[in-house]
């Protein structure tokens, strides 16, 4: 039983493989959206007048806002991994409420954005979407798909940080024991890239 | 260590240990032999699953509309088909030799995220639930065959959405587990364990990992979008609404082209194990085969536009896919001659591990050759979506992957369960398999070159002799199969202890006890030298 615990702890300690582990599942989750980024890029091609037109309708004061709250929280990522690793449990835990602060921030935008098509009728298989041409409900679809994808993906990451900083505080991760909170922030950085690529394929290619 | 023959009572990891007592001692176990044994359960029960309605489909083929009406039918290939392949033939190796061997195979105590692993095997389970409730609830039992083509998968009532879901989850199991292995052999070898010196189905294991963790994000989001589709109408492969149904198709195979690879990769390692052992001699080839599970991996990733010939696509895509499909055959090639090589002039004990790898190599072979005639452009135009297709795909998967999955399952029997199995019943059971398996495939590759379609219900009367055959040889193949499962399971109590190296086999798990302990081995070994040392 003893040797079973070492073990373990063993394992726990395994500061390189935990972080393996993380950049290999990040892998997956760039092929995720890989996928429709392919699906993006075909229609792309396909529809470019519509995409044109389309993308001049969404908010881009929005999307802009969003970007740079998005970046914003990163960079408090950053800092609450850094305090932790100097050992500055406080200091770190108000990083990462910062960092779910403006996740929850940007979720609120998007709803605003959200609900400000469908107020308009323009939602997938809308009576108004459909009347519009092919291009413009491709564009749609995949505006709603890839940005709502995306905002589960910041919604299970703001869960995530959530988790870590309750550890934080309870004092379960620390100076000698930061690898959860540096994949969390992997993760976190990961979600902020796919932004940082939806950001200019919808909004600023018009 | 070698001293410690039959001493099979110092705490095996069928002991009880930790938290937990009985049943929940293994269902919240952390054991990679465990989880093994765990997967094993339930992938032969899918398996056994998938057989009974792969037997009803050659019923109704005896005589059409006689048995099963015609709905009916297009359920059971549907789901005949996702169940072998997402629930059975992907996960079987990896999962059970993989999870209760790597570790054991490189000197580890446990694969690199214990508690993923037993994560893992909860999604596995949690899929396949879903995918079996898709069949009783909703609009009936899905019906659009395995690959789930749209615009039918959109348009069709049966429940397609759930058994999607159910696909969807499995996915995130398999990527669970490739994640863990691949981190597992960079991070836990034994000290001296240099890749070099890996045991081979280690590296198959590798190569298949990473096709695991590269494919199966495409599968998921393929599958996601259907159900989004189907949900809320977003359009993307519905023409009607400007979306591309090809596209699907593109998405699908980007995953389950590779996915054959997850299949095939690990069975070509365990025959590897196997060759060595009962030809007392080193492989053959030892870095030409470990690369070749690479190139396959790496090369069986491009060629997915070859499910897709007559499906729309420009002329030199066409080339460029059939040709890659012909640079795959050549690794597969490379791995067959050293196996061969391997042999040569060696002192061959034939037991059953090894003839069940032989009727791998011999099956493997017709299935790879006549791959060769599919990815050719001017006769896949000639064979397409007809049963050669079929017979090729059983060949190789089934005579492939599945014979080698029973192979490693003999090899690795008395080390699993610390029991033998009757070694007579064993080898009758492969025999009944091989003439069952080549009556009921072969006819099927006569049927389809007399253009015989797949999947339909029904077929004009010179197909009937062939089709009789068929289904006579599922019956066989089935009694084979029913000998070589009854042996295991009645050696599971009555059989003889197992020695630790039954075999004689130079890899590190017959160097511990049979079944191993908890910790694996007393201490870490060092290793000095290659796996396959022969003197």
């Amino acid at each position: 039983m003893e040797k079973t615990e070492t073990v373990h702890a063993v394992h726990a300690r395994d500061i390189e493989g935990a972080k393996m582990g993380m950049w290999v599942f990040l892998f997956t989750e760039m092929l995720l959206f890989g996928g429709l980024f392919l699906l993006y890029s075909v229609y792309r091609s396909k529809y470019t007048a519509d995409f044109h037109r389309s993308a001049a309708e969404l908010d881009i004061v929005l999307g802009t806002m969003n970007t740079v709250i998005l970046l914003t929280s990163s960079l408090t990522m950053v800092l609450s991994i850094s305090a932790l690793r100097k050992g500055h449990r406080g200091l770190s835990s108000l990083f990462q409420g910062m960092t779910i602060l403006l996740a929850i921030i940007f979720l609120v935008n998007k709803y605003f954005e959200w609900s400000a098509h469908i107020h308009q009728g323009i939602y997938p298989d809308s009576p108004v979407l459909l009347a519009m041409k092919r291009g413009d409900i491709i564009f749609f679809s995949l505006y709603f798909v890839m940005t709502g994808i995306h905002g589960l993906h910041v919604l299970i990451g703001a869960g995530v940080i959530a988790g870590t900083l309750v550890f934080t505080t309870q004092g379960k991760l620390g100076p000698d024991n930061f690898v959860m909170l540096e994949n969390t922030g992997l993760y976190w950085h990961f979600v902020d890239i796919i932004w940082i690529y939806l950001f200019p394929l919808f909004y600023l290619i018009v | 260590m070698i001293a410690r023959e039959n001493s099979q009572d110092s705490g095996s990891f069928y002991e009880e240990s930790g938290r937990y007592r009985g049943l929940l001692s293994w269902l919240f176990t952390t054991d990679h032999k465990r989880i093994g044994i765990l997967y094993l359960i339930s992938v032969l029960s899918f398996f056994a699953a998938g057989v009974v309605l792969g037997l009803l489909m050659r019923l109704n083929l005896i005589d059409p509309g006689r048995f099963i009406s015609e709905r009916t039918y297009n359920s059971l290939f549907t789901v005949h088909g996702v169940i072998q392949i997402f629930l059975f033939i992907i996960p079987a190796i990896p999962t059970t030799l993989g999870n209760f061997f790597l570790p054991l195979l490189i000197g580890a105590r446990d694969v690199a995220f214990p508690r993923i692993n037993l994560l893992s095997w909860w999604l596995f389970i949690l899929g396949g639930l879903i995918v079996v409730l898709s069949v009783f609830t909703g609009g009936g039992a899905p019906d659009t065959g395995w690959t789930f083509y749209a615009p039918y998968s959109i348009r069709t009532t049966s429940n397609v959405s759930l058994a999607l879901f159910g696909v969807f989850i499995l996915g995130f199991s398999s990527i669970l587990t490739g994640l863990n292995f691949v981190t597992t052999i960079h991070r836990l070898r034994a000290p001296g364990m240099k890749w070099f010196r890996m045991p081979l189905f280690v590296w198959s294991l590798y190569a298949t990992a990473w096709t695991q963790i590269l494919a199966t994000p495409i599968l998921a989001i393929a599958v996601l979008l259907l159900v989004l589709e189907r949900m809320f109408g977003i359009g993307f492969f519905d023409p009607t609404k400007g979306g591309d149904p090809i596209l699907f198709e593109h998405l699908f195979w980007i995953y389950s082209h590779p996915a054959v690879y997850i299949m095939i990769l690990p069975a070509m390692g365990v025959v590897t194990e196997i060759f060595p052992v009962f030809a007392r001699k080193t492989v053959f080839g030892y870095k030409a085969i470990a690369f070749s599970s690479l190139a396959i991996a790496f090369f069986g990733y491009l060629v997915w536009g070859h499910h897709m010939f007559t499906s729309g696509m420009s002329d030199t895509s066409r080339i460029i896919f059939s040709l890659i499909t012909f640079l795959v055959a050549v690794p597969s090639g490379v791995k067959v001659f050293n196996w061969i090589a391997t042999l040569y002039k060696g002192s061959i004990e034939v037991y059953s591990p090894l003839l069940f790898s032989l009727t791998f190599i011999f099956l493997f072979s017709i299935g790879g050759l006549t791959g060769l005639i599919n990815g050719t452009l001017s006769l896949n135009l000639y064979i397409h979506g007809t049963y050669f297709i079929v017979a090729h795909f059983h060949y190789t998967m089934f005579g492939g992957a599945g014979f080698g999955f029973f192979a490693g399952l003999h090899y690795w029997f008395p080390k699993m369960f610390g029991r033998m199995y009757n070694e007579r019943a064993a080898k009758t059971a492969c025999f009944i398999m091989f003439i069952g398996f080549n009556l009921l495939y072969f006819s099927m590759f006569v049927l389809g070159l007399q253009g015989m379609p797949r999947r339909y219900f029904q077929y004009l009367p010179q197909f009937r002799t062939n089709h009789i055959i068929s289904t006579i040889g599922s019956w066989i193949f089935v009694a084979g199969l029913l000998i070589m499962f009854g042996n295991l399971i009645w050696s599971l109590r009555k059989g003889k202890k197992a020695p630790n190296n039954p075999w004689g086999g130079k890899t590190l798990e017959w160097q511990t006890s049979s079944p191993p302990p908890r910790e694996n081995f007393e201490e870490i070994p060092v290793i000095t030298h290659g796996p396959y040392k022969f003197d």
